[in-house]
């Protein structure tokens, strides 16, 4: 049984040969293309359910086959990045990638990252129709209707900010969302320069709904990308 | 046989000298006179000649001047060779066509012809005479071809002056002579020179042919004839011996002659200079122009002129030298002796005698206690002696002028005193004292003219209204002639002495300023480092001390002067001035006003030159623009450049010696990199591949294959580490860590810091204080989060995971601090600081994780890259803090407040 079918965009072939191993042995399909363009070529011909790709490419840069992959389709994109590439994985992030993965990264790490991003989970900004009336993870439950959020069964008031900052982030559990995306999906597009927003209102949401807030259990950060919702 | 002749020894002097004769020629042009009696023996023709037959032989010659004076055969011959074009310069309303040296140097022929060596150039030139020219062509390596007259010689130029009557100043010194390559004497018979000059083919205007007929006399011309054949052939001889000398030809060098001239003020020197120079020449000795400056003694113009008549000496080929003392006689004789000289020249003049309080008769003293020295006197006829110019003029010239107001005011005091005097019934006598007094006050104030004419108007005075008949000039009585002679003898006598008083006071307080400036500027120099700080405190010094616009300018890469303290003179906005400096600093010889060479130049420009070679040019423009510096200023311009050139020398060492140890330094870390970095990358990478080759075999039990699989992992992690530890390190060694700087929380960072270690190192306590109310700060979270998991990664491996790990942050006025905490083993005592080095490594709890010993070198590169500071102390009760402090800057950002408890509202 095939857990999907995986692009991989690669040209290490060292990389190829572990990431073939792991991901056929996981019950994954592995497809591979060598550069960019045979990359973008192979996607259209045969759509993938996931296009894991390297943003150090021969013939062009990651970003560009990111932006045509975005003119087209919403195919979960994961970005595997070098640790000095830190603008390039932001800039992935923001133009539409769904993930990223810092090399070198472990095996577990990859599963959990595909897996979220396999989740068919909505983008955020996408139309969210069949939105449960129920977000719950861990002791942390919020009845979207009515607005209330609890911790461990004590009821917490937030204020809407932080209330739009919450359910955005539990919408996308697991999954890394840029300093932008928040500002943009949350203030709006005119505060999109101001990531001091997100970090002011994070601390006071920490406090109200973190046990320490220094080490925090759901609201994770990136540092330098943006905030995570702990998977689970 | 043990003991040779030492006669027979070449001096090694000697010999060293005609070395680098023979070697400076090898690279220098070589310079070729044909030289000739007077004009029309037809030098120009023959040079014209070989030049024609050099062309043919492809010798690429350039006539770079030529001078035809209308004569037909020289135009014929000028035809068909290359002619530079010359440089037209407007003079005082007439165009003068010179000889373009810039031209000629762009050009750079093989040979080059410039007629007339001794032609005095245009003004605004750039040597002020054409030989400074051609010796210019010479250094640059241009052969040089040239004409010149006997009479043109600086040696010979008063002895023609005597026999012909026609003294020239357009000269050549005879060291350009003697020091030519070649010398081609374009001889003609007396007879035949007069009847060219007769047909008009010297001199084709008749106006000219007219003034030159006393010139042109047979009597002259065998005279001249016979003078430079023989200044010929004497230079000729040099040549010889020189040659024969190389070889090592035995010659009797039994004593070694030298002579010295005594260089005086009068105008006579000019003429014992130029003896001592033809007599030092026939007995190829050599000499020494002495000249004694006595400390305040006399006229600063006499100082000028004295310095002049030196400079005159130099250019004739002397050593010169400068004594101090008041005794002239005595110390000409002690310097004579210390210099083994055996003949001291001096000149016997009406001016030795002039001054009576100098003790009479230097020449007296000399031949009287000159001992073994020959005294050579030479009579000081000075009739046609032309005083030279003095080559400073202007500056410390303080003559009293005559004060007629203080004049009439001091007799017409003395007079009302004298008829109060008289009212009382006194004498005569004790009268005229009043008016005595009233004379010498006049003498020591108001200086001797103002003295003398007091002295007369007293004695009319004291005659007009004292003596009888009263309010007449009639005298019976001589005695008052008397009265007269003593009050002018009294008033010269303290005039005189009041004057020197004056200028010895003068003089001494130059003395001290001199010192004074000297003394501040070593000192200045000596506590300043770095080029530019000492180029700038010489020109604040200089500027300050001396009241000139000073700059020191040094050479860039290009070795292109620059100014190099940014509010330089404005005098160098000007390309042309620092074209001069430009010279100055290729050549090596001063430049601009004052100097022979550019002398319209705004500025005095002075190399600065060290023990090591040349490290650029003091440009000084005199206050108020054309006054120049006097000689004494000069001087101390000299010194004070030579300061300057050693300070900036001394410092360019210390850099040199600085970056050869910081090279070391490096040199010693590229080493102990490589040596770690290799030792650090194998151990892992051995591990490795032992484990993973052992994990292709088969017949391994499970817990074995663990056991390898879980070593895979762990080195690959601390290889993984030590990379990105390494890459860190370079990219800051690089300098290329950008901080970039955002508001962040400190909660947040210390929380990303311990989520990342927990990661890493599993599930342990740190105990976290962050005050609720932290603002946010402004820093590069990416860089700082890293510091907080290298300190708290290096306080898990140091002191253990469960030795009370803390964080604790603390908000200050100005600042924050971090304090990263443990109670582990702590620091080893007088490694606090150690630690911080790169490639430091403790002694961790568990032996396999080392690190590279780069991680604290990283935190505190990144800390004070954002302005901070990173130590280590000890804590009481044991363990270790890491304390991070951060400047506090700007005022952190606010955000749009938002009403409490609004979960009600719309998302």
């Amino acid at each position: 049984m095939s857990l999907g079918r995986i692009l991989l965009v690669e040209d290490d072939v060292a990389i190829v040969r572990y990431l073939r191993t792991v991901l056929g042995h996981a019950g994954y399909e592995l497809e591979l293309a060598e550069d960019g363009a045979s990359a973008l070529s192979a996607a259209a011909a045969r759509p993938p359910d996931l296009v894991l790709l390297d943003l150090g490419l021969p013939d062009m840069d990651g970003q560009q086959v990111l932006e045509g992959l975005r003119e087209w389709t919403r195919i979960p994109v994961v970005v595997l990045s070098a640790r000095d590439q830190e603008r390039a994985k932001v800039a992935a992030l923001d133009a539409g990638a769904d993930d990223y993965l810092t090399k070198p990264f472990s095996t577990g790490e990859l599963m959990a990252r595909l897996r979220v991003a396999l989740r068919h989970s909505p983008r955020p900004g996408d139309e969210r129709g069949a939105d449960p009336a129920e977000l719950r993870v861990g002791g942390l439950r919020v009845e979207l209707p009515a607005r209330r959020v609890d911790v461990d069964g004590r009821e917490v008031r937030l204020t809407p900010i932080e209330f739009r900052l919450l359910v955005l982030l539990m919408r996308h559990p697991g999954r890394v969302l840029t300093h932008k995306i928040l500002l943009d999906e949350v203030w709006g597009p005119d505060a999109v320069d101001e990531p001091h927003y997100v970090r002011v209102h994070m601390a006071n949401l920490r406090r109200k709904i973190e046990v320490d807030p220094s080490q925090p259990r759901y609201l994770l950060t990136e540092q330098g990308v943006g905030y995570r919702f702990a998977d689970g | 046989m043990t003991d040779a002749p030492t006669e027979q020894r070449p001096d090694p002097d000697r010999f060293l000298a005609e070395l680098e004769l023979e070697q400076g020629r090898s690279t220098q042009g070589r310079l070729k006179i044909f030289f000739g009696l007077a004009a029309g023996v037809g030098k120009t023709y023959a040079m014209l000649e070989s030049a024609h037959a050099q062309r043919e032989r492809g010798v690429d010659l350039v006539i770079g001047y030529c001078e035809h004076h209308g004569r037909p055969e020289t135009d014929a011959l000028l035809a068909g060779l290359p002619l530079l074009p010359r440089r037209v310069v407007a003079y005082r309303g007439t165009q003068l066509s010179e000889f373009d040296l810039d031209a000629a140097i762009a050009r750079r022929p093989a040979v080059l012809v410039v007629d007339e060596l001794a032609h005095t150039n245009a003004p605004g030139s750039r040597h002020p005479k054409r030989w400074q020219d051609v010796e210019e062509l010479l250094e640059l390596g241009i052969d040089v071809w040239t004409t010149l007259n006997v009479q043109h010689l600086e040696s010979l130029n008063d002895v023609v002056g005597s026999i012909t009557g026609v003294t020239v100043r357009e000269t050549v010194p005879d060291a350009v002579f003697d020091e030519s390559d070649e010398i081609e004497v374009v001889d003609i018979a007396p007879d035949e020179l007069l009847e060219r000059f007769r047909e008009g083919k010297v001199y084709g205007r008749p106006q000219a042919r007219r003034a030159m007929e006393g010139f042109f006399r047979k009597s002259n011309l065998v005279a001249l004839r016979e003078i430079s054949l023989r200044r010929a052939a004497d230079r000729m001889n040099a040549q010889v011996q020189t040659a024969r000398r190389g070889r090592g030809a035995t010659r009797a060098w039994a004593t070694q002659v030298r002579v010295l001239v005594c260089v005086g003020p009068s105008p006579t020197t000019q003429r014992v200079v130029r003896t001592a120079r033809r007599i030092a020449a026939g007995l190829r000795a050599e000499w020494i122009a002495a000249a004694v400056s006595v400390p305040g003694g006399g006229d600063p113009g006499d100082a000028e002129r004295q310095l002049a008549h030196l400079r005159l000496a130099e250019t004739l080929g002397a050593e010169v030298v400068t004594l101090q003392g008041e005794d002239v006689a005595g110390e000409i004789l002690e310097y004579a002796a210390s210099r083994n000289v055996t003949t001291i020249m001096v000149g016997r003049s009406r001016a030795a005698t002039r001054s009576f309080w100098r003790g009479r008769g230097i020449v007296d003293r000399l031949l009287r206690d000159g001992g073994d020295i020959d005294v050579l006197v030479v009579n000081g006829d000075g009739s046609n002696d032309v005083p030279l110019d003095a080559p400073w003029r202007g500056g410390d010239r303080r003559a009293t002028p005559f004060a007629p107001l203080a004049l009439l005011g001091a007799m017409l005091a003395a007079t009302l005193a004298a008829a109060g005097l008289r009212g009382l019934g006194l004498s005569d006598a004790n009268v005229v004292m009043v008016f005595l007094l009233a004379v010498t006050w006049l003498a020591a104030r108001r200086g001797f003219l103002t003295a003398l004419a007091g002295s007369l108007l007293g004695v009319l005075s004291f005659n007009f209204f004292f003596i009888e008949p009263r309010l007449t000039f009639r005298v019976h009585d001589t005695e008052y002639l008397v009265t007269f002679l003593v009050m002018f003898a009294i008033a010269a006598v303290i005039s005189t002495l009041t004057a020197r008083l004056r200028t010895q006071a003068e003089a001494s307080r130059r003395g001290e300023r001199r010192t004074d400036v000297l003394y501040r500027l070593s000192r200045e120099l000596a506590g300043t480092s770095g080029t530019r700080q000492i180029a700038a405190a010489a020109e604040h010094m200089l500027a300050a001390h001396l009241g000139d616009e000073v700059t020191v300018l040094l050479p860039d890469a290009a070795q292109e002067l620059q100014p190099v303290v940014g509010s330089h003179g404005s005098f160098l906005d000007d390309r042309g001035e620092l074209a001069v400096a430009q010279w100055t600093f290729e050549r090596g010889r001063p430049a601009g006003a004052g100097t022979e060479t550019l002398p319209d130049a705004r500025a005095l420009y002075l190399p600065l030159e060290s023990p090591e070679g040349r490290v650029g040019v003091l440009a000084v423009r005199p206050e108020g623009g054309n006054v120049l510096p006097s000689s004494a200023q000069y001087h101390l311009l000299v010194t004070l450049a030579s300061l300057v050139a050693l300070a900036i020398e001394r410092d360019r060492l210390g850099e040199r010696a600085r970056s050869s140890l910081v090279e070391a330094e490096a040199e010693r870390l590229r080493a102990s990199l490589l040596s770690s970095v290799s030792h650090d990358l194998r151990t892992p990478l051995a591990v490795i591949a032992g484990s993973a080759s052992s994990l292709l075999e088969d017949g391994l039990d499970e817990p074995a294959r663990r056991e390898l699989l879980t070593n895979v992992c762990e080195e690959a992690d601390r290889l993984a580490r030590l990379v990105d530890n390494l890459l860190s390190m370079t990219r800051i060694e690089a300098g290329g860590m950008k901080v970039q700087r955002e508001w962040h929380s400190l909660e947040e960072l210390v929380g990303g810091a311990i989520t990342r270690l927990r990661r890493s190192a599993g599930d342990l306590p740190v105990v976290v204080h962050v005050p609720a109310d932290a603002p946010l700060v402004a820093l590069d979270g990416v860089l700082i989060e890293q510091v907080l998991l290298n300190l708290l990664d290096n306080a898990v491996r140091y002191a253990g995971r469960d030795a009370g790990l803390e964080v604790r942050v603390e908000v200050r006025d100005r600042e924050l601090r971090i304090d990263v905490l443990d109670r582990g083993p702590g620091v080893p005592e007088g490694m606090h600081e150690r630690i911080f080095g790169k490639f430091v490594r403790g002694v961790p709890r568990r032996s396999d994780s080392r690190g590279a010993g780069l991680g604290l070198a990283i935190c505190r590169a990144v800390v004070e890259a954002h302005g901070g500071t990173l130590v280590c102390e000890s804590r009481s009760g044991g363990g270790a803090d890491f304390r991070i402090t951060l400047p506090r800057e700007g005022e952190a950002p606010t955000v749009p407040a938002e009403p409490e408890g609004a979960s009600e509202g719309t998302p």
